[in-house]
């Protein structure tokens, strides 16, 4: 017998007996029952309009401490990214073939890596910035989706020491269960092989709880929705 | 020596040293702040936990179906899983892929499964250098010593002391902020990720329908761990499946905010398979190893079955009294605090560790912490019935056997409160000494005072 078989058999062993629930009774081993989530109508709440999303997204990336501007154009956006690199003394930057990246990147004036077809990690790890785009900015946190499709692999959001985002402004939807929705709906069955939840840039407590940025990943975050 | 009189020992001494208590008070003073203030945003926090509860309660109670549909849909993926019914079986399997992929170091990020089959030791053995990548986990495997809380792994060291430890480890130049800190550990981490053959992980959740584990962290430690090193092992207990996807969609925010105080963990990341056709980068093989090693022992207790639940927040430790006073060490265990309490004696036998049933002052708030309704002093009530066996002691069954005649006879009850009244004027005599009868109490706490006055006869005066 395998070890599967001898796990699977002692668990149906085990739930032979039914258990008893505190303040339930004894609950009877029905058959799983998919259930309906209320989620939505328990987690912090979201406003309808896009003009609230944009605040409430405002108030928690200023309380990550993630940087978060709305500009009006690509051009406004490339703008802002040049004098980033200019204050910032960026030597070069890592980023990703998409819509977005491809016109706001195309002449930051800084050497660039583009990680589509694979790249050296050691010539990533000299980058100043990786620039992104993503699946979606969630207002209820604050966080940024991106999976290891939409934003040029699994290191290039989370190695070099500053991070940009750049999102379009149909991509701000308003909750979590609206971002699960999200990505089953984008890929069905296909989905990417990593999806990830960036919520602030990287942080820590591990020192007497006291909160310092860039444990490991970016100190700096910056998101940019692209209007 | 061992591990209950280890318990005693080292709570008598914790317990007495302010220092330590000062460290954890006000460490967990912040966390309780945050806590609230985060909870307050919920619109119905109490919502959340019953219905987090009755997910996890359906997940425990179907286990066998979601482990072989998420194992299903994790191979279909091109994962490989792994069964591993003891910890011995589990290290085998790590090792053998170490052997066969020649590999010499080994990057971790948070693994507590890892800490409880003693993983480290292992690979040490067959000469591979590991590194732990999580700050506080960094920090205690610098000093030799295990986790002391398991969300919080450093939390009973102060700035001054792990600065000695990067003086003396890493030849760091000593400091006093926690940020410079921080960075001699990032940079002395960084060449690392970057160079590890395999790196290795645990999980949070592990999502039936899609075959996907999913890892919570703040650093980007575990992220990197899982995007450079050619192979990656993610080791995880068979309690942490969920049904569907958008199950996270509450359990996310549930363990950050009941866990560190936060609204969403910093990263919450889903793995589904090694680097895919057109993906930039990633593992070429994503190896998961499912853990039995006497959870299901606890499956079959259906009383304690819900104990199964638990996602590993460690709210349950952040506002246990016995926890703040006689800190993470003293539980001698992986898991600390009350969840620790509870399924300890489980997974490693109720003789040895039934002791601490009795590390607790029932007085819930463990309980009434747990986002996911995990009834963990009525637990441990019971394990206290399960170890004193069928048969009270001797001297117990005397003493109650008195007590009873007292309290069915009103006579002997009546001439019995003006005794205790006049006695107790005496105690301070013997109090806390050898000849004091309530030395066992006494020693380190005070004894109520026997009323002036009963109810009864306060209610007589009030009404007369
Ligand atoms: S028992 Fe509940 S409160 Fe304690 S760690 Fe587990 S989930 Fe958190």
């Amino acid at each position: 017998m395998t070890e599967r078989e001898n796990i699977l058999g002692r668990i149906r062993e085990a739930l032979r007996v039914p258990a008893e629930r505190h303040g339930h009774g004894v609950v009877q081993n029905s058959p799983s029952a998919p259930h309906e989530s209320h989620a939505s109508d328990w987690l912090p709440v979201v406003g309808e309009s896009f003009e609230q999303r944009v605040e409430l997204f405002r108030a928690n990336a200023a309380e990550l401490k993630a940087d978060f501007h709305l500009v009006d154009s690509r051009e406004a956006a490339a703008a802002h990214l040049r004098e980033l690199a200019t204050a910032k003394g960026w030597k070069k930057v890592a980023t990703h073939t998409g819509e977005l990246t491809r016109s706001i990147c195309a002449d930051l004036g800084v050497d660039i890596l583009i990680t589509d077809d694979g790249y050296d990690v050691n010539e990533m790890e000299t980058c100043d910035a990786g620039i992104t785009e993503c699946d979606a900015l969630v207002a209820q946190t604050g966080s940024v989706l991106v999976t290891s499709r939409s934003a040029g692999g699994r290191a290039l959001s989370v190695l070099p020491p500053h991070h940009i985002v750049l999102a379009r402004r149909d991509q701000l939807i308003a909750d979590l269960p609206a971002a699960f929705a999200l990505l089953k709906q984008t890929y069905g069955a296909g989905m990417p092989s990593m999806i990830s939840f960036i919520t602030g840039p990287s942080r820590t407590g591990d020192i007497e709880r006291i909160l310092v940025l860039g444990a490991h990943g970016p100190k700096h975050l910056a998101v940019l929705i692209v209007g | 020596m061992n591990s209950a009189a280890q318990f005693r020992d080292d709570a008598k001494r914790l317990t007495h040293d302010l220092r330590h208590r000062e460290l954890i008070q006000s460490a967990l003073k912040k966390y309780e702040v945050a806590r609230d203030a985060k909870k307050a945003r919920y619109q119905d926090w109490e919502s959340a936990r019953v219905e987090a509860s009755d997910i996890k309660w359906d997940a425990v109670n179907h286990l066998d179906a979601h482990l072989a549909e998420f194992a299903r849909n994790a191979e279909a993926h091109g994962t490989k899983v792994h069964w591993a019914s003891t910890g011995g079986q589990a290290r085998e399997i790590i090792l053998g892929i170490v052997r066969e992929k020649n590999a010499r170091s080994i990057i971790k990020s948070k693994v507590m499964t890892g800490e409880e089959i003693h993983l480290n030791e292992a690979l040490e053995k067959a000469d591979m250098s590991v590194v732990e990548s999580d700050l506080g986990e960094y920090i205690v495997q610098l000093r030799h010593e295990a986790p002391y809380h398991f969300v919080f792994p450093a939390m009973h060291l102060t700035r001054g002391e792990i600065s000695d430890l990067f003086e003396r480890e890493l030849g760091s130049a000593p400091t006093n902020d926690a940020g410079e800190l921080t960075m001699i550990a990032r940079r002395a981490l960084r060449k690392k990720y970057i160079t590890a053959d395999i790196g290795i992980s645990g999980a949070n959740f592990a999502i039936a329908e899609t075959g996907m584990v999913s890892i919570t962290e703040n650093e980007g430690n575990a992220r990197l761990t899982c995007a450079l090193p050619k192979v990656h092992i993610a080791l995880m207990g068979i309690e942490k499946l969920l049904p569907k996807l958008e199950d996270l969609a509450l359990f996310l925010p549930m363990l950050a905010t009941a866990g560190a105080g936060q609204v969403l963990t910093g990263y919450n990341t889903m793995y589904g398979g090694p680097r895919q056709p057109g993906e930039a980068d990633g593992p070429e093989e994503f190896h998961v190893v499912l853990l039995d090693n006497h959870r299901t022992r606890l499956l079959a207790d259906a009383e304690q079955r819900d104990a199964l639940q638990c996602i590993r927040c460690g709210a349950c430790l952040n506002v246990c009294p016995i926890y703040k006073n006689v800190g993470g060490h003293t539980y001698g265990t992986t898991y600390q605090g009350p969840i620790g309490a509870v399924i300890t004696p489980h997974l490693r036998g109720l003789q040895d560790w039934k002791h601490l049933s009795f590390a607790s002052s029932l007085c819930g708030a463990c309980t009434s912490a747990c986002p996911v309704k995990i009834d963990l002093h009525h637990h441990l009530l019971q394990s206290r019935r399960n170890a004193r066996g069928q048969k009270p002691l001797w001297w117990e069954k005397i003493a109650f056997k008195l007590f009873a005649v007292l309290a069915n006879s009103p006579a002997l009850w009546a001439l019995a409160k003006p005794m205790a009244r006049f006695g107790q004027i005496f105690h301070p005599l013997v109090k806390a000494t050898r000849l004091d009868p309530a030395y066992v109490w006494t020693q380190s706490r005070e004894l109520p005072k026997v009323a002036p006055q009963t109810f009864k006869e306060y209610w007589k005066g009030r009404n007369p």
